[in-house]
């Protein structure tokens, strides 16, 4: 026979058969729709936290003030030195000029301080560079360095005046505890959920094979081959996965548009993570969500059915 | 053409074999009944034929091969060169008439085109023409078991196996099914029959093989039911 037209009869017995068992059918998109959810719930939970994690990030840096007498010479040693670190993502070097409008800038309102510093007729500060790591755990090292530097009294070093990371080393160190935990319990809720997910759907599937074992003994005693009896069921699990891929995607817009607490989306913790927003990250990685929830459905549908019909093929 | 040489089942260490030290020799075009006993081995001798048994000792032979040496493949070349229908008509639930009977077709590698032509034309040698397009649950006992029937000989093969095919059904059916398989064996099949039934039996008019205890007490070519 024809691979082409095995292929149809298979296709078509599988599309008839979704269709003709309803009711079983029904359940197990409503499990997979379920399931689905989860991994929406698990991909916005982790981006959020990624994003709130990187404006974090980006607003910590390592800091090192210069002497107000610091050569150019020297501050532009310590900037090359800093740069042929592979810790270190970027420099931004701040001149005195620059410092000191930032800081009359800062102070606008605050008359004393600004009396004070007319007062003193020179710039009483130093020039600085301000030092950002590609992770945070790096910071300890880029500070040891400039640290190292600065005892040696050699050189540049001698005209480093204070490096600032120690004053922010509690808030630093708690960030980088709190991006390693993250992404470890992240990768665990994931890997366990999924798990979870595999579970409840294999169950729900077999099942509904299950109804369908003495057929499958039947298909067996007219000589049919094991792919032409298991073929279907397949054909099946996919349009289950692929029937509630579709549906998650357009339910997903209403949902996190106006109540994401629906699939455990909490609205105050989107509060806490700022900036982000789950329905526009959502239409802004549409194709990716399309890609995972359809493959997914679809991967574990088969699967499924796979193992299901496995047990009554062999027995 | 089929032999059973010396064969002996048993399902469970410590029990009483289901069949033991069975010889039987079948030939082309015969109908055998075979009756005894609930128990007596009947079913398990039969299922031996299409390997859904698999003799603890002995061997079975359909032809010149030995049905338990068989590839996965050649065993399913077999299953579909031999009909069976049961007690319980196991037919596909979900599938219609038609869909049945095609089913046993398509996994024999027809075209659709012969199936389109096929499977009326069986329809009409069981007389259930105008049932085509129900589903097994909109059937009659009686109907049901013709659609079994149907499905078992669309394929001509060479053997039908019929196990209790008249158990579920009133005497007017049971008497029709009889005549459908007489015909069957009438246009060459060699047809395997066990039953509980005296009168199918004594109407047959046949070769009775009786078994009891798993072993074989009768055999008469033109037997009558007498156990």
């Amino acid at each position: 026979m024809p691979l082409w037209t095995t292929i149809k009869r298979i296709a078509r017995y599988g599309f008839v058969g979704f269709v003709r068992n309803g009711f079983v059918s029904l359940s197990a998109i409503l499990m997979m729709t379920i399931m689905s959810f989860m991994l929406v719930n698990i991909m916005i939970s982790n981006a959020a936290m990624t994003s709130t994690l990187q404006d974090l990030t980006n607003k910590v840096d390592v800091t090192v003030y210069f002497q107000t007498n610091a050569s150019q010479e020297h501050i532009e040693q310590i900037q090359k030195s800093l740069q042929a670190l592979p810790e270190v993502a970027s420099i931004a070097y701040v001149s005195r000029e620059q410092a000191l409008a930032d800081f009359r800038e800062r102070h606008q309102n605050d008359q004393l301080t600004i009396q004070a510093l007319d007062e003193l007729g020179s710039n009483p500060l130093g020039a600085s560079l301000e030092v950002r790591a590609k992770q945070t755990s790096q910071y300890e090292s880029i500070a040891k360095y400039l640290q190292a530097q600065q005892d040696s009294q050699e050189g540049a070093g001698a005209s480093i005046d204070k490096v600032n990371f120690y004053q922010n080393k509690t808030a630093i160190d708690r960030l980088t505890k709190i991006i390693d935990t993250s992404e470890k319990n992240g990768i665990a809720k994931t890997v366990f959920l999924a798990f979870c997910a595999l579970l409840i759907v294999l169950n729900t599937i077999r099942l509904a094979i299950y109804t369908a074992r003495d057929e499958i003994g039947v298909m067996n005693l007219v000589g049919a081959g094991r792919w032409y009896v298991r073929g279907p069921f397949m054909v099946a699990g996919v349009l289950y996965g692929l029937v509630s891929s579709v549906l998650v995607l357009i339910l997903l817009y209403p949902i996190l548009l106006y109540r994401p607490v629906l699939i455990g989306l909490d609205p105050t913790t989107e509060l806490l993570f700022g900036s982000f927003n789950s329905y526009a990250y959502y239409t802004g990685h549409f194709l990716l969500f399309f890609f995972v929830l359809t493959g997914t459905g679809i991967a574990l549908g088969a699967l499924s059915s796979y193992l299901a019909v496995r047990r009554y093929l062999n027995s | 053409m089929i032999f059973f040489d010396k064969v002996s089942k048993t399902y469970f260490d410590g029990q009483a074999p289901a069949v033991f030290d069975i010889t039987l020799g079948v030939e082309p075009g015969e109908f055998v009944s075979i009756v005894g006993h609930s128990g007596a081995g009947k079913t398990t001798l039969l299922k031996m034929l299409f390997a859904e048994v698999i003799p603890s000792e002995g061997a079975v032979f359909f032809g010149s091969r030995e049905v338990g040496k068989l590839s996965n493949n050649e065993l399913l070349k077999l299953r579909r060169n031999i009909g069976t229908i049961f007690q319980d008509y196991r037919l596909l639930s979900t599938k219609n008439v038609y869909e049945n009977i095609a089913f046993a077709l398509e996994v024999a590698g027809r075209s659709d085109e012969d199936i389109a032509g096929d499977v009326p034309h069986v329809l009409d040698l069981v007389g259930l023409s105008d049932k085509i397009w129900s589903f097994p649950h909109e059937l009659s006992g009686g109907e049901q078991q013709r659609v079994a029937i149907a499905r078992a000989i669309v394929n001509q093969p060479d053997v039908l196996i019929a196990d209790e095919p008249t158990g579920n059904l009133d005497p007017i059916n049971t008497h029709d099914i009889v005549g459908i398989l007489k015909k069957i064996n009438d246009l060459g099949t060699t047809i395997l029959l066990t039953t509980h039934n005296k009168s199918v039996v004594d109407s047959i008019g046949r070769r009775v093989v009786t078994m009891d205890q798993g072993r074989i007490v009768r055999d008469d070519k033109d037997g009558k039911y007498s156990l």
